[in-house]
């Protein structure tokens, strides 16, 4: 009944946000033109890096650009749930509209987490799916159930980690209501994961395992498609995505309690 | 008898403010080491409100009515106190309770800015679980009760205020609501829209006897929708009572022009002891004490030659805003 419920509401979001960017034509447009300028000037970034060394990190081009690939899907989905919904929270607490949304007998977190979508973002989830499989292709892949079912699952953890970071980030508004900056510098060190790992010293490699774990969100997932997998990594990674889903959820509820709500 | 719908108990709510001296010297100051203080914006308050009642929370800006409202909602944590609203602890913001109260304030919108009204409404409908059919034959109801048709297919950003308050309240109201929080909802309306407003409310309360409280700085909702006021002064209730026993304290005389038919019986008033606010020529008018009206008024038409007079009430309006104005005013 609730499952349902939800899944109602949801299609009711899906519907609205469609029809509200609908509404814009010219900026639909748009943001197909820069989805797709944005991909090719990144694959022109990497292979001028890539222009008089063989290899980065371990890393040969065609291999790299597996991680171009997830890093594009990442950064689509991005663009069509994160960026619309979580960069509203500030807005919500700023402007006391967040009072609307726990007013609703819904769950306010999955209300304010997809409440909108921006179709445009689909675009680049489709370019980065399609370099996937070109990827597969250059790079003579074996494709099996098993290898599909590893990319699935180590990359709806590389969402659930960069969702639950950004949440996290974004219900710290709650006491200090301006957090735009903190955002952008989360999407600033995303762009870092459009590079393997282990093409940074070995304490920035630290730091983007441990504090900000680029490392888990396309590293991992890259492996896993050129079969470099190691099951602790995979383990590790599903345990990495939990742990911040569930901190993530547990701040925001403890937020909430410290909400004043804007003033009339 | 009509049982308590809402009770509250020694409630008080204290926030964290900071405050910044100006200039630059002042800027810095705040940016490097805040000041903040605590301070009590509702002390100790205790009341209750019964089943179907239109209550009206007046008081002058930052008394503390919307706080007290937004507690009421189960927005704000209480830092002392009990609140119970239909049986249940609003701040725990349970389901079965959300679905019977609504929050409208004026200044903030809820409906979707780039579509039609309409669209928000079938969102509603969905979160409080209400099938299309259902959703459906509200949206008609309330649109015919609030005269609107049209605009509920119009883009949000098209609609002129008066409609657009409108198409909020629909939304606020399309779970049928039992208890309706109002912030200021005629903010900003015209005269015409304003008393659409009001005459919707009237009306759903008498069909629905939903209980609605309302805060408003236009005194013409409070006195066309309310019976009963909470005065709330510097997070105090200074009085909670009948509307019209306020007026009464807060005006006990009344104004009686009395036209004699010589200036001869006018002077003659001027020198009786009354209190006398004018004279002209044999016009007289004086201020008397409501509980001395009737006797003071048979003594005058006995002992003298009057022509005519007149008994003037003064505007309610007027004597509501003094409590606005006049934060310091005693009850």
């Amino acid at each position: 009944m609730i499952k349902n419920k939800y899944l109602v509401v949801y299609r009711k979001f899906l519907h609205t946000s469609f029809a509200s960017e609908l509404e814009y034509k010219t900026n639909i447009i748009i943001d197909t033109i820069t989805s797709i300028l944005s991909l090719v000037g990144s694959i022109f970034l990497l292979s001028i890096f890539f222009q008089n060394t063989g290899s980065i990190g371990g890393w040969k081009f065609e291999q790299a650009l597996i991680i171009q690939g997830i890093y594009t899907i990442l950064n689509g989905i991005t663009n069509t749930w994160f960026n619309p919904n979580l960069r509203e929270i500030v807005t919500h607490v700023r402007e006391g509209t967040l009072d609307f949304v726990l007013l609703k007998p819904i769950d306010s977190q999955f209300f304010i987490s997809l409440n909108k979508i921006n179709p445009s973002g689909f675009l680049e989830i489709i370019l980065g799916v399609g370099l996937l499989f070109y990827c597969i292709k250059i790079n003579q892949i074996n494709v099996s159930l098993s290898f599909f079912i590893l990319c699935l699952i180590t990359i709806f953890c590389s969402i659930c980690i960069l969702y639950s970071l950004w949440f996290f980030i974004s219900s710290t508004t709650i006491w200090f209501v301006k957090t735009w900056n903190a955002t952008e510098v989360l999407r600033s060190f995303l762009y870092i994961g459009r590079f393997p790992i282990t093409s940074f010293s070995f304490s920035l490699r630290i730091f983007f395992s441990i504090f900000i774990p680029i490392a888990f969100i396309t590293t991992i997932p890259s492996e896993v498609f050129l079969g470099l997998n190691q099951l602790w990594k995979i383990i590790l990674q599903i345990v990495i995505s939990c742990v911040f889903l569930f901190t993530s959820r547990r701040f925001w509820l403890f937020a909430l309690k410290f909400y004043s709500s804007a003033s009339s | 008898m009509v049982k308590n719908i809402i009770e509250v108990r020694n409630l008080s709510k204290c926030f964290d403010i900071s405050s910044k001296n100006p200039g630059l010297k002042g800027t810095l100051k705040h940016f490097f080491k805040r000041e903040t203080k605590s301070l009590k914006v509702i002390k100790n308050i205790n009341f209750e409100i019964k089943e179907g009642e239109i209550i009206g929370f007046l008081g002058a800006n930052g008394a503390g009515k919307t706080t007290i409202l937004k507690m009421l909602c189960g927005l704000i944590y209480p830092s002392e106190g009990s609140i119970s609203v239909s049986g249940f602890l609003p701040y725990r913001r349970k389901d079965n309770f959300l679905k019977n109260i609504t929050l409208i304030m004026g200044q903030k919108q809820q409906l979707i800015w780039d579509l039609p009204p309409i669209e928000s409404f079938y969102l509603n409908a969905s979160i409080y679980d209400i099938d299309r059919h259902e959703a459906k034959r509200r949206i008609k109801k309330l649109s015919d009760m609030l005269e609107i048709e049209e605009e509920l297919f119009i883009p949000v950003r098209k609609l002129s205020l008066g409609q657009r308050m409108k198409s909020e309240l629909l939304a606020a109201l399309i779970h049928k609501p039992n208890i309706l929080f109002l912030d200021e909802p005629t903010l900003g309306l015209d005269i015409n829209a304003q008393r659409n407003l009001r005459k919707f409310l009237k009306l759903y309360n008498k069909e629905t006897n939903a209980t609605i409280c309302l805060t408003s700085h236009y005194m013409k909702d409070i006195t066309s929708l309310c019976k009963r006021v909470i005065c709330v002064h510097n997070g105090s209730i200074s009085y909670d009572g009948k509307l019209d026993k306020l007026v009464k304290k807060l005006s006990p005389v009344k104004e009686i022009l009395i036209v004699c038919r010589s200036e001869k019986d006018a002077n003659a008033l001027d020198n009786a002891g009354y209190i006398v606010k004018s004279k002209i020529k044999n016009e007289i008018t004086l201020k008397i004490e409501n509980k001395y009206v009737s006797s003071s008024l048979r003594t005058i038409l006995n002992s003298y030659d009057i022509d005519d007079l007149y008994i003037n009430e003064p505007p309610i309006d007027e004597i509501i805003g003094k409590i606005l104005i006049k934060k310091e005013y005693k009850l």
